[in-house]
C-alpha cells in the first residue's frame, strides 16, 4: 500500500487560500485524495462548510473572484450557458452521490475523434462552430416500427432524466457527470424489435465540414458502436441529450449520445444519427482499429489490463494520482454482473 | 564575458521556461486561481509535457555537430553537453510522473509495467541511458574514459531512437506527432550516416579527414 502521509497531510485546513470550497470538486483535497477513501463520516457538515464559506468570504481578499466563482459547489450552479432542457426528473436512484465534476472540466477535457485526436481540449476547440440543426435520427434494421425522426419528434414521448453517473475512459481516468437523458428501454420497447434482433448498432453523423477529422483516415468512419439488445434495455443504459441540465455542448457528443456507465467511455458513441436493430454483432470501431487492445463488450474491469497499461487503478479527474482503485463494471456490478453469467470476460474484453 | 558564455545562460534560462510554465501551472492549481492551468488531467498533462521536452532537448542536442559542421561555428559544441544534461532533467521527471502519478510508488506495478508493457521497457531503457550519459558527461569522465567516452556518448543516438520508439508505441491511433519526432531524428542521424561514409572515402583516397567531424 501506498503510504498516505502526502496525502492526509493535505487535508483543508481552511485557510482561504489553501483549498476551495469544501465538498467542491475543485479543491486541493480532490487534487491528491483518493475519493474512495473518503467516508461519509468524514464529509464536513453543511454548517460548518457554510460557517467556513463566510469566512472565505471574510478574508477574500486574497482569493481570487473567478476561483471562488468556480469553487461553487451547487451543480445546478454549473453550465455553459447553453439552452436548458425542461422538466428533467432528478434523484434518480440509480445515481451516484459523488460530487460531480465542474461543467469546465467536463467540457474540456475528453475524446471525440471526429473533432481532434487524442484526450484534451482538442474537441472543445475544434468544436466551436458546430450546431447540430436540424437533426433526424433513423431507427430501422429488425423493428416493427422503422422510422425517420427530428430529433425533438424523437425524444417528445419520454421523459428525461438526470443521470449522475462514474465515467471511466480505457484511458485510466475517469470523472462524475451529471447527464440528462432517456433511458435507452423505453425507446427499444417503443420502437418494438422483432425476434430476429439481438444487437443495437449504432452510427455517428459523417459531415466532414463539421467534423473536421473525418477529413482524415485517422479512424475510419462513420465510428459505429453496438451493444447487445439486453444491454440496450438495461436501466442504467441512456441516451443522454444534456449535460448540467443544459443541451450537450458539442464536444462531448451533441446532439444525442449514448450512456453506458459500466463499459469504457468509447461505448459512448456520440452524435448519432442512426440506430440498427441487427443480428450479428456489429465491428465497433476501436475493435476494428486495433482489436488486440479493444474489444465488442469493453467493460470496465481491474483485472484484464489494456495491453499498454494496468486498469486497476484511475486518476479520478482532477486528481494527479492514479490511486482510485477500478471497481468491477466501474463500481455498477450489482446491476450488471448477470448479464455476463458464464462469460470468459479475459476473453470478451 | 565572452560571446559563448552569454549564449550559454541564454540557452539554460530558455530551456527552464517549460519546467516553469509547469511550476506556475501547478501553482495557479494548487492556489485556485485557474483550475485549469494543467487541464482537468493535471497528471497526464505534466506526463506529456516533461516527455515531449525530452525528445525536444535530445533532437536539439543532435542539431549541436550538424550546426557546427554546417556553419563551421566551431563554439557551438560549447552548448552540447547542457543540452544532453537538460534532456536528462526533463527525462527524470518525466520517469518520475509515471512512478508517483501513475503507480505511486507500488513497485511491483512499476516492475510488471517494465516487463510487460513494451513503451515503458523502452522509456525505461532510454532514461537509464540518459543517466549514464549525464554521470560520465563531466571533464573528469572525459579524461578518465578516453576514446571510450565517445563510444559510450554515441548512446545518445540510442537515446534518440529509443525516445521516438517510446511515444510511437504509446498513442492510440494518431501517430503525426511520433512521425514527425522520426523524421526529424532521422534527418539528424542520416547527415552523420553520410558524413561516415563520405570520410571514409576520404580516408581510402589519402586524404586527411576535416577537422570538425566528430
Amino acid at each position: 500500500m501506498p503510504s498516505t502521509g502526502l496525502l492526509r497531510a493535505s487535508k483543508p485546513s481552511g485557510g482561504a487560500g489553501m483549498s476551495c470550497l469544501p465538498g467542491s470538486p475543485y479543491n486541493l483535497a480532490m487534487l491528491i485524495k483518493k475519493p474512495s477513501d473518503i467516508r461519509s463520516s468524514e464529509i464536513t457538515p453543511k454548517s460548518l462548510y457554510l460557517r467556513r464559506r463566510e469566512f472565505i468570504q471574510v478574508s477574500g481578499a486574497g482569493l481570487v473572484a473567478a476561483g471562488f466563482a468556480a469553487c461553487s459547489d451547487e451543480a445546478g450552479a454549473q453550465g455553459g450557458g447553453l439552452p436548458k432542457l425542461a422538466n428533467v426528473k432528478k434523484g434518480s436512484p440509480l445515481s451516484t452521490s459523488e460530487a460531480p465534476n465542474s461543467y469546465e472540466h467536463i467540457t474540456s477535457y475528453n475524446n471525440f475523434y471526429e473533432f481532434a485526436s487524442g484526450a484534451g481540449d482538442g474537441p472543445k476547440q475544434n468544436s466551436k462552430n458546430f450546431k447540430p440543426g436540424n437533426w433526424k435520427i433513423k431507427v430501422d434494421g429488425e423493428v416493427a416500427k422503422p422510422a425517420d425522426y427530428l430529433l425533438e419528434d424523437f425524444i417528445k414521448p419520454y421523459t428525461l432524466e438526470e443521470r449522475i453517473y462514474r465515467h471511466r475512459c480505457v484511458e485510466a481516468w475517469s470523472l462524475v457527470i451529471p447527464w440528462v437523458g432517456i433511458p435507452l428501454k423505453d425507446i427499444v420497447d417503443h420502437v418494438q424489435p422483432t425476434s430476429r434482433a439481438k444487437f443495437v448498432k449504432f452510427t455517428t453523423l459523417v459531415d466532414p465540414t463539421r467534423f473536421p477529422m473525418q477529413r482524415t483516415d485517422l479512424l475510419s468512419w462513420p465510428y459505429v458502436e453496438g451493444l447487445r439488445l439486453d444491454e440496450a434495455r438495461h436501466p442504467l443504459t441512456i441516451l443522454a441529450v444534456g449535460l448540467y441540465g443544459e443541451v450537450l455542448p458539442a464536444q462531448n457528443g451533441a446532439p444525442i449520445r449514448l450512456v453506458v456507465p459500466w463499459k469504457y467511455g468509447f461505448k459512448g458513441i456520440k452524435s448519432i444519427v442512426r440506430m440498427e436493430f441487427v443480428e450479428k454483432q456489429p465491428l465497433n470501431t476501436w475493435q476494428q482499429q486495433a482489436p488486440n487492445e479493444y474489444g465488442f463488450y469493453a467493460n470496465v474491469n481491474p483485472m484484464v489490463d489494456h495491453p499498454r497499461w494496468s486498469q486497476a487503478r484511475e486518476k479520478r479527474l482532477p486528481s494527479l494520482f492514479a490511486t482510485t482503485k477500478t471497481q468491477m463494471f466501474n463500481g455498477y456490478a450489482d446491476q450488471v454482473a448477470s448479464l455476463y453469467t458464464g462469460m470468459d470476460l479475459k476473453k470478451n474484453f | 564575458m565572452k560571446r559563448i558564455s552569454a549564449i550559454k545562460l541564454v540557452v539554460f534560462a530558455a530551456a527552464l521556461i517549460p519546467a516553469a510554465a509547469l511550476v506556475y501551472g501547478f501553482y495557479k492549481l494548487y492556489y485556485g486561481i485557474d483550475l485549469n492551468a494543467l487541464t482537468a488531467n493535471p497528471g497526464d498533462y505534466i506526463t506529456d509535457q516533461t516527455g515531449t521536452w525530452t525528445l525536444a532537448f535530445l533532437i536539439i542536442s543532435l542539431c549541436v555537430t550538424p550546426l557546427r559542421r554546417l556553419t563551421k561555428w566551431n563554439e557551438v559544441i560549447r552548448l552540447r553537453r547542457m543540452l544532453g544534461l537538460f534532456a536528462f532533467f526533463y527525462g527524470t521527471l518525466h520517469m518520475l510522473t509515471w512512478v508517483v502519478f501513475n503507480h505511486f510508488f507500488d513497485w511491483n506495478a512499476m516492475l510488471k509495467d517494465v516487463g510487460e508493457r513494451p513503451f515503458i521497457t523502452v522509456g525505461m531503457a532510454t532514461w537509464v541511458i540518459l543517466l549514464a550519459l549525464a554521470v560520465t558527461s563531466n571533464q573528469y569522465s572525459i579524461r578518465k574514459l578516453k576514446r571510450k567516452w565517445q563510444s559510450l556518448h554515441r548512446l545518445a543516438y540510442a537515446a534518440g531512437i529509443g525516445g521516438v520508439i517510446h511515444f510511437w508505441w504509446l498513442v492510440k491511433a494518431d501517430t503525426t506527432e511520433p512521425r514527425r519526432w522520426a523524421a526529424g531524428l532521422g534527418l539528424l542521424l542520416g547527415m552523420r550516416v553520410w558524413w561516415a561514409a563520405r570520410k571514409r572515402q576520404f580516408f581510402i583516397k589519402g586524404g586527411k579527414p576535416s577537422p570538425a567531424v566528430r
